[in-house]
């Protein structure tokens, strides 16, 4: 993975960098000695790995504003970090970069639930700010698979999704507002509780940006109130393209489930291995989840299963208690780890028109002979969310080039099909070479024309999402 | 001018030497922007339309009813309601599917499902210099790059001009109900709204007028009818229950400010939480139509107000004229905000050239 040359001055300045941040920051606040910084040096793309020029951990607005105000008159380049989940290297440093972490900013700031929202400091976990408003009968609905201890900064920077966004939409659609502070330093707060903007939509444009505009510090967030059940069913077919017929039919019939996941059999028999779940050796499996009343969910299931039985199942499983349902998302909710006890593995995310799902998993099936590396496929099937899973072995450098270049090909795929290179997880440094894939030099001047806007030294994160000769110009500036 | 495709839309950008009013169908066209009309209603036409995936891609210029038919004819809408603002700012035309997500324009069902921004899945359009941009695409989850989509949503033409826009759209239910529910004062009234908006009962529409509150759910014929029983002993007051084509039409008054139309006065829009609802409203006097559970409230007063509505929203949302001769149009921005708004039109449109002078 190609990244700028540090600057070598800024590195020779580091003593005096960091007395600076020392001057606006407890002692504690500021990490610089190399054996610390070492926790920083990755997120969980773990492939690639620099240890950072120091390691901030503010804990207020006005204490992230003073750093970005005197590495922004240094001139030195800082990476913002949530709780380094990123699986596409969003918070990877450079050798000249100060992390700016915020976990230590975690507090609730306030809960409203009249209004319907909370106010959070962005280093709060996804998971905690459900955790901070279930007491009164209410949720934070973005659940990514790592919201036990992703950030909700770092949800923001991605715009991450979840299993059950296809009902209740992604973070851009759950964000309300942010206290944001921009690379010079200047806070800014765009939106806020009452949700809509009054003129452009800033907010809109800050989430998705991958730390690249501005650290955002505080969040005002929807809060919804909790279904009053859910219940799973587990649908297996002996063809993807018949599977993929019923999640259209699903849809088609005006039905909306809170989730439809989809695996494969390679998915399927490494999570069977690994979790034993007692999911049936099939072609696809789908797990279809519905929410509300006891009527409500039997009335929705009774539907799902005619348009299941319409198309031959070769197997159809309610879950007829909590033990049972739990053991039908056992399986997906272990399949990342079924598929690492196999080996080392690769996870991309990108998205495809749900009707290209059978052509792109037979496409995927002869890639994975032609570079002779498995694959397992789990799926969003609802939105077109793809996750295939490569696997490799690290230890190989030529495994790790071939999974690569494997993955490149399937991303290519999901764009040529109509998707695009992640749904989810980011571009990071990851998917960053693949954008032109995706976008004309002309699309991606107009994105990068956001980022002169709000960091003119290209300063914030610098190095991901564009890729690198097309913002080598502005990087130097 | 009206050109028929994206090339000669991205030419007559680049080409101009004056000022360009953009304008869809003209009928929510805000502000006081000068300059020659430059029409998208000759991009129309629906490019793609996958009901099985719930996706719709459409030429900027397409007439609203025109969507609304293709997606009526496979059971389909758009969720965030399409407000028809015509009789309320006494507009003729057609309006435009591009100049609803320029507007953002979204009804009563934005509490259950969001906004036009929402829906958007990607944007195609020509800045400022005349350059083809796309953002996004048609897959509903997509976060490759920068989401300019949500940028030009609500940007009025300000930032570009949208020549093709996608949407994820949603199933007509298969039943909708609604909740009157009469007897209760304002706050009372408001308070329903929030107790039914707090609800796990999924409530599609909470607003009020003229002394009635109006709880609405839409979904399964079962399922609606046990949500209305457990929201109607929820809300308090005299209860009635209206269905399906009373219950649609009754919204659609909502959604289209039917009660302000025709009427003398200015007609402000304001966003604010619903707690502050009563509050604003008793500040500023004249008749309130909330929405959105209190967190739109549009206004009907009397000419001349802007100072007196600025004052009532001050830290609590902030206030639109949409029909009066005063001003400002568009509440400012704080500075720092400003900046950033003055640097993107700058960036995306250098000569100054869109719809100038329209959001101040």
């Amino acid at each position: 993975m190609d990244m700028p040359v540090p600057d070598g001055g800024v590195i020779a300045r580091k003593g005096r960098i960091v007395s600076r941040l020392r001057t606006v920051l407890p002692g504690d606040a500021v990490i610089d000695a190399p054996e610390e910084l070492r926790v920083y040096e990755c997120d969980a793309l773990t492939a690639y790995r620099c240890v950072p020029l120091a390691a901030v951990l503010p804990r207020t607005t006005e204490e992230v504003s003073a750093v970005l105000q005197i590495c922004s008159e240094e001139g030195v380049p800082v990476v913002p970090r949530g709780s380094g989940t990123s699986l596409a290297g969003g918070a990877m440093p450079s050798a000249d970069a100060v992390i700016l972490g915020v976990a230590r900013m975690n507090e609730v700031l306030e809960t409203d639930y009249a209004n319907r929202f909370i106010r959070v400091q962005s280093g709060r976990t996804n998971l905690s700010v459900s955790g901070a408003v279930e007491a009164e009968g209410f949720f934070y609905a973005p659940d990514p698979s790592s919201q036990l201890a992703c950030a909700i900064a770092g949800n923001i920077a991605m715009n991450s999704g979840g299993a059950h966004c296809l009902k209740y939409g992604v973070t851009t659609n759950n964000l309300l507002g942010v206290r944001m502070v921009k690379m010079d330093g200047t806070v800014v707060t765009l939106g806020g509780p009452w949700g809509e903007p009054a003129g452009l939509d800033l907010l809109g444009v800050v989430c998705g940006s991958e730390g690249q505009l501005g650290v955002v510090t505080e969040a005002w967030l929807r809060i919804l109130p909790k279904p009053e059940g859910a219940r799973p069913v587990l649908v297996g077919f002996n063809s993807n393209e018949v599977a993929g017929a019923c999640v259209a039919g699903i849809i088609r019939a005006g039905i909306l489930p809170v989730a439809i996941e989809f695996m494969d059999r390679p998915c399927i028999r490494a999570t069977e291995a690994f979790a034993k779940a007692g999911y049936p050796d099939c072609e696809a499996l789908l797990i279809i989840e519905v929410e509300g009343s006891e009527a409500e969910i039997v009335e929705q299931l009774a539907r799902i299963r005619a348009i299941a039985m319409a198309h031959d199942p070769v197997e159809f499983r309610e879950a007829a208690d909590e033990d049972q349902a739990r053991r039908i998302w056992l399986g997906r909710k272990s399949a990342f780890g079924a598929m690492g006890q196999i080996n080392d593995y690769m996870c991309l995310d990108g998205t495809i028109p749900v009707s290209s799902l059978p052509h792109v998993l037979k496409r995927i099936g002869e890639m994975s002979r032609e570079f002779g590396l498995d694959v397992g496929n789990v799926f969003h099937a609802g939105d077109g969310n793809m996750h295939p899973l490569i696997l490799f072995d690290a230890n190989k450098p030529v495994d790790l080039e071939k999974c690569e270049a494997f993955g490149a090909e399937i991303l290519k795929l999901c764009v040529e099909v109509g998707g695009c290179l992640t749904g989810e997880h980011g571009v990071g440094i990851e998917k960053r070479d693949l954008m032109a894939v995706q976008f004309s030099a002309t699309d991606m001047e107009a994105q990068m024309r956001v980022k002169d806007v709000f960091d003119p030294k290209w300063l914030l994160n610098p190095a991901k999402v564009f890729p690198l000769a097309s913002s080598a110009a502005r990087r130097v500036g | 001018m009206r050109p028929v495709t994206e090339a000669e839309l991205a030419e007559a950008v680049a080409g101009a030497s004056e000022p360009l009013l953009v304008r869809g169908g003209g009928t929510r066209v805000l502000g006081h922007a000068v300059g020659e009309v430059l029409e998208t209603s000759g991009l129309s036409g629906v490019e793609l339309y996958e009901p099985g995936a719930l996706t719709l891609v459409v030429r900027a210029g397409t007439a609203v009813a025109e969507v609304e038919r293709v997606l009526a004819a496979e059971r389909q809408r758009l969720a965030f309601e399409v407000p028809d603002l015509r009789g309320l700012l006494g507009r003729e035309g057609v309006s435009t599917i591009g100049g609803v997500l320029a507007a953002n324009a979204s009804g009563p069902r934005r509490v259950q499902v969001g906004a036009a921004r929402d829906a958007a899945l990607g944007v195609r359009f020509v800045d400022g210099l005349g350059a083809v941009v796309k953002n996004g695409g048609r897959v509903m989850k997509n976060v490759t790059g920068y989401d300019l989509v949500k940028l030009m949503a609500g940007s009025r033409g300000a930032l570009g001009v949208l020549t093709e826009v996608s949407f994820k759209v949603q199933a007509l239910p298969e039943a909708e109900a609604t909740l009157v529910i009469e007897g209760l004062d304002d706050a009372a009234g408001l308070a329903s709204l929030r107790a039914a908006l707090g609800s796990p009962f999924d409530v599609s529409g909470a607003a009020r007028h003229s002394g009635r509150s109006f709880v609405r759910v839409e979904g399964m014929a079962g399922s609606v009818a046990y949500r209305i029983g457990r929201l109607r002993d929820l809300v308090g007051g005299e209860v009635t229950v209206v269905e399906g084509e009373a219950s649609g039409q009754l919204w659609r008054d909502i959604r289209d400010v039917t009660p302000f139309a025709g009427r003398p006065g200015e007609v402000w829009r304001i966003v604010t939480l619903p707690t502050a609802a009563e509050g604003v409203s008793a500040r500023i006097g004249g008749e309130a139509i909330w929405d959105w559970g209190g967190g739109l409230i549009w206004v009907l007063t009397e000419h001349g107000q802007g100072a007196e509505v600025a004052a009532a929203v001050a830290g609590r949302g902030h206030a639109t004229l949409m029909r009066g001769e005063g001003g400002p149009v568009f509440p400012p921005e704080a500075p720092e905000v400003a900046a950033l708004v003055a640097g993107l039109k700058e960036r995306f449109d250098p000569r100054g050239i869109l719809n100038r002078g329209m959001m101040g």
